[in-house]
């Protein structure tokens, strides 16, 4: 956008650099999720059919998450300053009921990200790099055999635990993207409706529609 | 080897029963480490039989030879030296799967079928469902599991179960000179044990007993010490062997409650949607939230 406000109904929120990111980050997710839970749970095992058996399952997953694990990085480098949490964040976490409920005229004002999505943030910034780091440690058969077999097994719970809280929290986002209407234009085209931005995040609204924050 | 398809008591990756309509009596070998003289008549055997050998290595300042196990050498004798017990002790353990009761390999597998138990208590991995992760690495309490560089799949001993299927001993069993190896129905192997362990008690060695964990269920291999009461010192045999707790947690509580808890959040976003439903955005609605 540029410095005055525009007569369009649209903001943007993010760019296309910013979009591509979050989609490579995305896709390896999901492949990620699909290749690991077939190797966690045999109710999943034929997700390994998604890559060519579980051979292959096993071969591509950690070179996916090595992709995963730079995508994330540069996006948590690009909007970690956005997540730090705010006295209002608590009081809209303490709301949770109203926001579930769709009461959203009774919350606390949101800047750019609401507590929800800022804790998403920092569950991911938790468990990506865990994941990374233990990853390796079980990573077959290049890394695994340098570790004391102890330390494998605490890196393969680890590991498991780390994927589970992570999933969990991506399907609260994804689910988010679907409750929310008006949010999947984001980061499909980079932009949302001025209602939008004025409903669900009135302190970003206000600055970007004065072109300070895109 | 896919020879006994009836007498699948467990299968790796499988919620529901194997074919077990026929219940084999229950195996073992018996290892009287007492009686092993180190010849490795075993470990040739066993090459010959599973018809793979081994690269020539290098000497290392022992007997053992290979110095570990691998992909192609699924029994080792390890030598051991001690004088713990007052005069110098040469302590050879013929080394390799135990074939437990409980196998943390099976536990741990991800691939439907690449590692089965069979009702005689032979674990068996069939290593073209194996998919290389090395799980069965980090489940096996006794560190047998070898990972192969040429195809990326796991080995270990069988416990000759294409042998044992047709009546036969295993490989090992045959060719042990001395009887130190001897195979038979669990039952009398422990029986046999128990004479054996007598005898050595009247010789002198008070603490002779049987190896065979309770922590994995019992094995299907199992030994004759002279110092059942110091298993470590046959180059560290494990003292009370079980599947690691992580391993447990992992493969057993976790497994289905992650599982469950990922379809539930997803199931309640979707009963979310409709019963409360979306949020919407009236896009005149602009002007009153500014």
């Amino acid at each position: 956008m540029s410095a005055t406000p525009q007569p369009t109904l649209l903001l943007q929120r993010y760019n296309a650099g910013e979009r591509l990111n979050h989609w490579i980050t995305a896709i390896t997710f999901l492949m990620l999720t699909f290749s690991g839970l077939a190797l966690f749970h045999p109710s999943m095992f034929w997700f390994s059919q998604f890559f060519g058996g579980g051979t292959w399952t096993r071969i591509l997953h950690p070179f996916i998450g090595v992709v995963m694990f730079i995508s994330f990085s540069l996006l948590a480098l690009k909007f970690w300053h956005h997540n730090l949490l705010s006295k209002n964040d608590v009081q809209w976490l303490k709301q949770i009921g109203d926001v579930v409920q769709n009461r959203e005229d009774r919350l606390p004002e949101v800047d750019r990200y609401n507590a929800g999505q800022k804790l998403l943030f920092w569950t991911m910034i938790a468990t990506i790099p865990t994941l990374l780091v233990t990853g390796v440690i079980i990573w077959r058969p290049w890394f695994a055999h340098f570790f004391p077999i102890e330390v494998v097994r605490i890196a393969v719970l680890l590991h498991a635990v780390s994927a589970f809280v992570m999933i969990s929290g991506i399907i609260v986002h994804i689910y988010a993207a679907l409750w929310i209407k008006g949010t999947i234009g984001a980061m499909v085209r980079g932009t949302v409706s001025r209602a939008w931005a004025a409903k669900h995040h009135p302190g970003w609204y206000r600055r970007a529609i004065r072109g300070e924050d895109h | 080897m896919a020879l006994q398809s009836l007498d699948i008591l467990r299968r790796s990756a499988t919620t529901t029963p194997s074919p077990q309509q026929r219940q084999m009596t229950e195996v073992a070998k018996l290892i009287d480490v007492t009686k092993c003289i180190g010849c490795k008549a075993c470990q040739s055997a066993c090459q010959e039989w599973n018809d793979v050998r081994e690269e020539v290595g290098i000497n290392e300042g022992s007997y053992q030879n290979p110095h570990d196990l691998t992909a192609n050498s699924w029994t080792v004798m390890r030598f051991a030296e001690t004088e713990e017990n007052g005069p110098l002790e040469w302590l050879i353990r013929k080394d390799g799967c135990m074939h437990c009761a409980d196998p943390g390999c099976l536990k741990a597998c991800p691939s439907p079928g690449a590692i089965v138990q069979y009702s005689n208590g032979i674990v068996d991995f069939h290593e073209e469902h194996c998919i290389g992760c090395g799980y069965c690495i980090a489940g096996c309490p006794f560190d047998i599991p070898r990972l192969s560089k040429k195809d990326g799949k796991v080995y270990k001993c069988t416990l000759c179960s294409d042998r044992v299927a047709v009546g036969l001993e295993p490989a090992c069993i045959k060719a042990c000179p001395t009887q130190a190896l001897v195979f038979g129905s669990k039952e009398d192997m422990i029986q046999h044990a128990n004479e054996r362990i007598v005898d050595l008690k009247e010789r002198g060695f008070e603490d002779a007993g049987l190896y065979d964990p309770p922590g994995v269920g019992g094995t299907h291999v199992m030994y004759v010490l002279h110092h059942a009461d110091k298993p470590q010192i046959y180059n560290d045999l494990p003292k009370d062997p079980a599947i690691s707790a992580m391993v447990s947690v992992w493969k057993g509580v976790m497994k289905p409650l992650a599982t469950a808890a990922m379809f539930f959040t997803a199931l309640a976003g979707f009963f979310h949607y409709v019963t409360v439903g979306p949020n919407e955005t009236d896009d005149d609605e602009e002007e009153h939230h500014a």
